[in-house]
């Protein structure tokens, strides 16, 4: 189980909107990844916090309300305050194009919006995870 | 042998060589093999069909056709737009364009920390305050949303459930200020806290004390505000959660069903609460589906209510319904499409005999609507209203051979599901035990997979992709942070002008209130008009009742 990437799915801030991460956390599980899906509502010192005590190679937020240009650089930010370096961090959800960019300065990998195959996310886990 | 019969008889030969044809041309041209359903319905299908039975007429049980006697000839659809965003004066100038436009009923949207019953200065609230809807603290907020528009004269609908009697309760309190008395109020809360646990997230409070709440506004407006729809039973959320048509009836079935008998057990009477109960419904992508959907949903709940509750109240065997076209099957890559979509989804709500509708905006999976996009999404229902022609004749599908098999196909299978989760215990049973949540997340895992293999055919997305389409200037509205400062300085400026000792006994009363098991309503009403916050409100009633945890099912 050594080379098992572990993913934490998680979704900062109060969307409740799941709909997207399950079908994600369960793509990623049937691709041979470890999964753990936090569920909705958490703070993203809560899921800095999970990454570092589960010691997760990816952490992938998703997020429908629009708080992501403020949420997700967060969870990037608490992770490095952590010490957790070499963790692969991407995003996904109804975030518009214009906002990408930012993101990717930020420290996102990769921001996946709707209509991408689940395929595409777990190639780019594959050749990005460090 | 009757004349009916030999009629039957003389189908089925036809058919028999019909099929004869067909074998031959599917050697030649093979069907696509994607397609489900049969390929041609007959009198065959709907042999034992009863018009009296299965049909009658529109308004009268089991009101298949419509619950209006005369639909639309009468009364159009009421045409909202779900709209709120930024702070409650923004919001305000919005609803006042849409009124201009047109529009007839208000849908107020709420941002994510009101409606968890948080106020916006709250650690949880950074980043989301005025994100999804206007942000909503205090009674203060609620008179400047409704600020020039006299609440006797629109229906207002309120997307609010954890908190929905706090909601209500500012409502009735800013009408009381206008002079307008509770009975001349016209409108929904959403109030539908199980599926909250289920599909959409917004939970606050553990599912007995949530019941509690419900049932306590069924009480207060059965008495006090009789207009009001006291609940929107959300079928809706439950289908974008993942769940098939079927599903989408049967599990807002199962959970009304629990409000039912919760509000029973606490000795009120159906005839009196149940008329309160409205509906919330998708409208898909599966146009005949759709329409059958809403007429089996019709029957099938009448039934219910007639020979399961015994109701004799028309009102209270009527399912009444709201549609809000599905956002979930939009997509980002090219938008416009979209707006196309939307419109046969609305079509297939106005065939299906549906009493209000909200249509998504085109734009709605890449952002929050713009002011344009809200507004095609309007014009859409007034063209289908007044150009298509479509909502002249009640319930004009009716005989068809296919949408009756439909209609009786889906009322036969939602019923199936009921009478498992009945076997389980009912909704809260079935819900505490994950089998909703399972079911539907395995459809919408199902779905993605059948997008990525291309066996489900999403134009843009896996056909006919746009591969010149770059990512455009959009035109798309943002709310930018400033509206949560803004939000939280008149957070601020409300608490320094209020009594605070007002503000401190009503809480006070609140929670004596909540200890026991009066009606909570009037204390609600005179905790709001001290402008004791929805936070602090929500707080008392968190330290009373608990918050909820959720399992995960994926």
């Amino acid at each position: 189980m050594e080379n098992t990437i572990r993913v934490l799915v998680a979704k900062p801030g109060l969307d409740g909107h799941d709909r997207g991460a399950k079908v994600v956390a369960r793509a990623l599980r049937d691709a041979g990844f470890e999964v753990i899906y936090t569920g909705i509502r958490l703070t993203p010192e809560q899921i800095a916090e999970a990454a570092l005590q589960d010691d997760v190679k990816v952490v992938a937020l998703s997020l429908l309300s629009g708080a992501h240009n403020t949420l997700f650089p967060k969870v990037v930010e608490l992770l490095k305050e952590k010490g957790i370096k070499d963790v692969l961090v991407i995003g996904g959800g109804v975030i518009p194009d214009a906002d990408i960019p930012g993101l990717k300065a930020a420290g996102i990998a990769e921001v996946f919006t709707p209509g991408t195959p689940t395929s595409k996310i777990v190639d780019f886990i594959k050749e990005n995870v460090k | 042998m009757t004349e009916e019969k030999i009629g039957l008889e003389k189908i089925a030969e036809a058919v028999e060589g019909y099929e004869k044809v067909v074998a031959k041309a599917t050697a030649k041209f093979p069907e696509r093999k994607e397609v489900e359903g049969q390929r041609i319905y007959t009198p065959l299908d709907i042999k034992d069909f009863d018009y009296m039975e299965k049909l009658g007429f529109p308004g009268e049980y089991p009101f298949t056709r419509g619950v209006q006697p005369t639909m639309y000839r009468g009364r159009l659809w009421t045409m909202r737009a779900y709209a709120g965003f930024a702070t409650a004066e923004e919001t305000n100038a919005r609803y006042k364009y849409l009124l201009e436009a047109g529009q007839t009923g208000l849908s107020v949207a709420m941002d994510l920390p009101t409606q968890i019953g948080l106020d916006s200065d709250h650690e949880l609230s950074h980043g989301e305050v005025g994100k999804v809807g206007v942000a909503i603290d205090s009674l203060a907020d609620m008179e400047a949303l409704f600020e020039g528009i006299p609440l006797n004269k629109v229906s207002t609908s309120m997307t609010i459930n954890g908190p929905a009697a706090v909601l209500l309760a500012m409502y009735v309190a800013v009408a009381e200020k206008q002079g307008v008395k509770p009975e001349q109020l016209r409108g929904t809360i959403q109030n539908d806290i199980l599926k909250e646990y289920i599909a959409r997230g917004t939970y606050i409070f553990p599912p007995r004390p949530s019941m509690r709440l419900v049932t306590d506004t069924f009480e207060y407006c059965s008495k006090n505000i009789p207009k009001w729809n006291t609940i929107s039973v959300g079928a809706y959320h439950i289908r974008e959660a993942g769940a098939s048509e079927v599903q989408e009836i049967a599990f807002a079935f199962a959970n009304a069903m629990a409000y039912i008998d919760a509000a029973i057990k606490a000795g009120q009477k159906v005839d009196d609460f149940a008329p309160g109960i409205s509906w919330i419904f998708t409208a898909g992508l599966d146009f005949f589906s759709e329409v059958a959907k809403f007429r089996a949903a019709r029957r099938l709940w009448a039934r219910i209510m007639k020979e399961r509750y015994g109701a004799t109240v028309p009102k209270a065997q009527m399912l009444r319904v709201h549609v809000h076209t599905a956002g979930s099957v939009l997509t980002a890559q090219q938008p416009l499409i979209n707006a196309i979509r939307i419109t046969w989804q609305a079509m297939s709500a106005v065939l299906g005999g549906i009493q209000s509708m909200a249509c998504c905006a085109y734009d709605e999976a890449i952002a929050i609507p713009t002011e344009e996009s809200a507004t095609l999404a309007l014009r859409t229902q007034q063209l289908l209203a007044y150009e298509s022609n479509i909502a002249n004749t009640i319930d004009p599908l009716a005989g068809s051979y296919y949408v009756e098999s439909l209609t009786d196909q889906i009322e036969k299978e939602a019923y199936e599901y009921i009478k498992k989760i009945d076997e389980m215990g009912g909704a809260v049973a079935a819900i505490e035990q994950g089998y909703m949540q399972q079911e539907m997340a395995r459809n919408a895992f199902a779905d993605q997979r059948d997008i990525e293999t291309g066996k489900r055919t999403v134009i843009g997305v896996n056909k006919y992709v746009d591969n010149k389409e770059q990512a455009k200037e959009q035109d798309v509205l943002t709310v930018d942070l400033a509206v949560g400062e803004r939000q939280v300085a008149r957070l601020n400026k409300m608490k320094e002008n209020r009594d605070n000792a007002a503000v401190k006994a009503s809480l006070e009363k609140l929670r004596a209130a909540a200890k026991g098991t009066e009606n909570l309503m009037p204390y609600l009403i005179d905790a709001v008009k001290t402008y004791a916050t929805l936070g602090e409100i929500c707080g008392v009633l968190r330290e009373e009742f608990g918050e909820f945890k959720p399992s995960i099912y994926y």
